[in-house]
């Protein structure tokens, strides 16, 4: 489904990311660790049209999506969320999720003046989905507050909402539970993988070790912006050079 | 009473409604003539504040050269229906030609401004309303395009069917003269503004137009063209421009690049900022008493003169001071506007670090 050939960033001197190739396949939770710096959240960058690649190339379903616009590849399929969290903090948690509609709808700014039968329903059908991720994801009665009120791990789960509501085929989670307690973190983990049932493909940059192996079905591991390590998650945790990297110093 | 209103909004609008017919002449009776000019020039500005704060309050963009479509409007109203060209189109064909022209600028001005943010926006738009400005200033030669500093006179006033809005009629008995006419067409324009800029915010274009302004990376990253609607933003908001400039130019009859300078774009923002950015009823209230202010204080001249026999300090001079001392004194206590919308009061509570609840109450006992 992705695809990444040999990409290369380079900030002035500085190489970010060196020759990193990865496969994502449908249907699968990829799982993206390594330490801290190690180039991960750059890589997704990278993929989701933020920063262009220095070389290399990205294919979502055959399809290039390197150095395109942000808005190109939502409109391919892919969405992501962010790390540190980016929701629009003074609209209330509903707004945020009927903003993500926006790459799915049509109404122009002479349908937004004559609000004419066809941007009704449109508006009614962005309102009712945009309620429907908010109850998918554990949101359902924070629609009225506004997203900058919400607790940090309903933060969390809203910006996944919004990030569905453009309708991924592929879903870049970048650190989803980061800060998060045992049992939120049991809850999103459950929800990895109602999403995955849904046909949503999941990459995920995780610094729990723990809830990766228990829940990918394929992990790589980057360190200094090189690729060191892919593969079943068993068979990654056991890779001598991922020890020494990643595993061997956090253990 | 506020509560009591509420519960009867059919009321409310039939009220509005007679007040609107009748103020006019109200205020003919009461305040004089002159007056009634002044409530034109009101709508006038309701028309502008709208234009800009669907560029600064709903995207986020500060334009400080907004005065420029103003300007293309009113330029381009001059050039189809005056003696200048010889050409005398009807207004209903000029105005959307107007408003139309300033789409296309705002555009032009938008294009190439679209990485800047903030600070470095303003600096250019103010750069581009004086190039605007100079450039009617100057191009009287070698082909006399705008006469230059002497402006451009004899502008038809607007017509329907043969009637004009300008001199005297008799209507019913009454002789009613052209601030009447234009007050109620301005009224028509006011209120179609009002309506487009509601529902211009409460749409998937508004929605994509605040989450820009809120944070413009996540915007993107929710398959926003984050050039597109920022463009588009620039063009409704410079169309409304130039649609009170065409209507400026036929009211006045005259018009010369000495109206179109800073100060005009200054005084629409601070329209917006002291009435509250982003929330309509706010910009128009802005809009109200930054037009009425400064006419009201003209009398302190008179009364200077009656009392001591001489002017002693301008009004003009004091329209500056009495102005930047409303500005100060809504920064400290009401630093999202006299009547700002819940989003801006959340933003200014946030950002102050006050409880919301707090900032709240803080504004109940001063209004």
């Amino acid at each position: 489904m992705l695809t990444v050939r040999n990409v290369s960033k380079r900030f002035g001197g500085l190489a970010a990311l060196e020759g990193v190739s990865l496969d994502v396949e449908k249907g699968h939770i990829y799982g993206l660790i390594g330490p801290n710096g190690a180039g991960k959240t750059t890589l997704f960058n990278c993929m989701t049209g933020l920063y262009g690649v220095t070389s290399g190339e990205i294919h979502l379903d055959s399809a290039p999506i390197h150095n395109r616009k942000p808005h190109h590849i939502v409109h391919q399929g892919f969405a992501r969320t962010f790390q540190n969290i980016r929701l629009f903090a003074n609209m209330t948690a509903l707004e945020n999720v009927m903003v993500g509609r926006h790459p799915r709808t049509h109404a122009g700014v002479l349908g937004a003046i004559l609000r004419g039968p066809h941007t009704r329903a449109e508006e009614r059908q962005i309102h009712d989905r945009s309620l429907e991720l908010m109850d998918f994801v554990g949101l359902a009665r924070k629609g009225r507050t506004l997203a900058g009120h919400l607790a940090y791990g309903d933060q969390r789960r809203l910006e996944i909402a919004r990030a569905l509501a453009t309708e991924p085929k592929l879903l870049a989670l970048d650190e989803p539970v980061a800060g998060m307690n045992p049992t939120e973190r049991r809850q999103m983990a459950d929800l990895f993988l109602r999403l995955r049932e849904t046909g949503i493909t999941l990459l995920l940059i995780e610094h729990d070790v723990k809830l990766v192996m228990g829940l990918c079905d394929r992990v790589a591991v980057l360190d200094y912006g090189r690729k060191i390590a892919e593969g079943a998650p068993e068979s990654v945790q056991r890779d001598p050079a991922v020890i020494e990297a990643y595993l061997g110093g956090a253990e | 009473m506020l509560d009591g209103l509420r519960r009867h909004p059919t009321l409310v609008f039939i009220a509005l409604g007679i007040l609107l017919a009748v103020l006019p002449f109200l205020t003919g009776a009461t305040l004089g003539n002159s007056w009634v000019r002044v409530l034109d020039f009101v709508l006038l500005y309701i028309i502008l504040a709208l234009g800009l704060n669907i560029v600064v309050g709903y995207a986020g963009l500060l334009d400080l050269g907004y005065v420029a479509f103003y300007a293309l409007g009113a330029y381009l109203y001059a050039w189809l229906a005056s003696p200048h060209f010889g050409i005398h189109l009807p207004f209903w064909a000029v105005l959307p030609l107007g408003a139309a022209l300033a789409g296309l600028f705002g555009v032009l001005l938008g294009a190439p401004t679209l990485r800047l943010r903030g600070d470095y926006l303003a600096i250019v738009t103010l750069g581009f309303g004086e190039i605007i400005r100079i450039f009617m200033n100057n191009l009287d030669h070698p082909v006399n395009v705008t006469n230059g500093p002497q402006g451009i006179n004899q502008i038809d006033p607007v017509s329907l069917g043969g009637f004009a809005f300008a001199g005297r009629h008799e209507v019913l008995g009454m002789t009613i003269t052209g601030p009447y006419f234009y007050y109620y067409l301005f009224l028509a324009f006011t209120l179609a503004s009002i309506f487009i800029a509601m529902r211009l915010q409460h749409s998937r274009i508004g929605r994509a137009w605040a989450a820009i302004r809120e944070d413009e990376v996540a915007a993107a990253a929710m398959g926003i063209n984050t050039r597109n609607v920022k463009l588009l933003a620039f063009a409704m908001g410079a169309a409304f421009g130039g649609l009170a400039g065409g209507l400026f130019a036929s009211f006045q009859g005259f018009i010369s690049p000495e109206s179109f300078n800073l100060w005009e774009s200054i005084l629409i923002l601070c329209m917006i900022v002291l009435g509250g950015m982003g929330h309509i009823p706010g910009v128009i209230l802005g809009a109200i008493l930054l037009t009425v202010l400064p006419e009201a204080l003209r009398y302190i001249g008179d009364w200077q003169r009656a009392a001591l026999g001489h002017v002693v300090v301008d009004p003009n001079d004091l329209r500056m001071l009495v102005f930047g001392l409303a500005l100060v004194l809504m920064m400290i206590y009401r630093p999202a506007g006299m009547i700002p919308s819940r989003q801006r009061k959340r933003e200014f509570a946030a950002e102050d670090g006050v409880a919301e609840q707090e900032q709240a109450s803080l504004y109940d006992t001063k209004a």
